[in-house]
């Protein structure tokens, strides 16, 4: 996991500030399985709870796996988030794919253009505090924050 | 590439998931098993995943799908050892693992194969 300055910690609102802990370049299952360990990592760090970790670990598999199979590869920006004292993980998915056609039947459980079972995006939602999607035919950037609860 | 061993108990199979299975792995694993159902003519499956701290949806299909095949050919699969996080977080996913028994053990699991053979 290379750690850098990077322009991908985006926060979503002004009030919130954004560190870089580590990028993850995906583009094979190994690197899935390296994104999965970096996340339990940083979700032990800071002190998430084995339920929260467990969320976002596997939230993190679905739209990392997306990013290697429907994105054609992409990295894995993780992310500490400050609100306050309040204390989130961002992780935030790009690729430079052909981008989802239809953001809203793909976010639909049991779709799948592929022989998943569509539960990837809108799992990873259902399992995230926060959720964010920006495609097109030039890519796509997905965004998952979980916070801790004071 | 490695594989997951796969043993044999009886009419049995046992298998004992304890690495952080990539794609490949898994895909490997639910065709390796399901050849040895027929080889073996295996009458039941037993898949301890008390190791597993995360299931996804790839590694639910794995599991359902490899339940379906097994039932095909006449075999019963059962899941033990489900850690409690994955659980609830597979109910929040909406991860549905259909014709797949789950019990807490590997004892349980195979009391249950057994009552079933009779």
């Amino acid at each position: 996991m290379r750690g850098s300055g990077g322009a991908a910690c985006v926060p979503m609102s002004g009030e919130i500030t954004a560190t870089q802990a580590g990028v993850v370049s995906l583009h094979s299952s190994e690197d899935v399985v390296r994104l999965r360990q970096a996340v339990r990592e940083q979700a032990v760090a800071l002190k998430f709870s084995l339920i929260d970790q467990t969320k976002l670990v596997t939230a993190a598999s679905e739209l990392a796996r997306n990013t290697v199979i429907y994105g054609k590869g992409g990295d894995a920006h993780i992310c500490l988030l400050l609100n306050g004292s309040r204390r989130g993980l961002q992780l935030r998915f790009t690729d430079r794919g052909p981008g989802i056609a239809d953001v809203e039947q793909a976010m639909r459980d049991g779709y799948s253009s592929g022989s998943g079972l569509g539960l990837g995006l809108g799992g990873a939602k259902r399992l995230s505090d926060a959720f964010d999607i920006d495609t097109g035919p030039s890519g796509t950037s997905v965004s998952i924050i979980k916070w801790k609860p004071f | 590439m490695e594989r997951i061993p796969i043993l044999r108990m009886g009419r049995l199979l046992l298998v004992t998931i304890q690495v952080d299975m990539h794609d490949q792995l898994a895909v490997a694993l639910q065709d390796d098993l399901t050849n040895r159902i027929v080889k073996d003519r295996a009458r039941g499956v037993l898949i301890d995943i008390s190791a597993l701290d995360v299931v996804d949806s790839f590694i639910g299909r794995m599991i359902s799908n490899t339940a379906a095949m097994a039932r095909v050919l006449d075999a019963r699969t059962v899941v033990v050892g489900m850690q409690p996080a994955v659980a609830i977080t597979l109910v929040e996913l909406g991860l549905e693992l259909p014709g797949v028994s789950t019990a807490l053990n590997v004892e349980r699991g195979m009391a249950l194969l057994r009552d079933r053979d009779d």
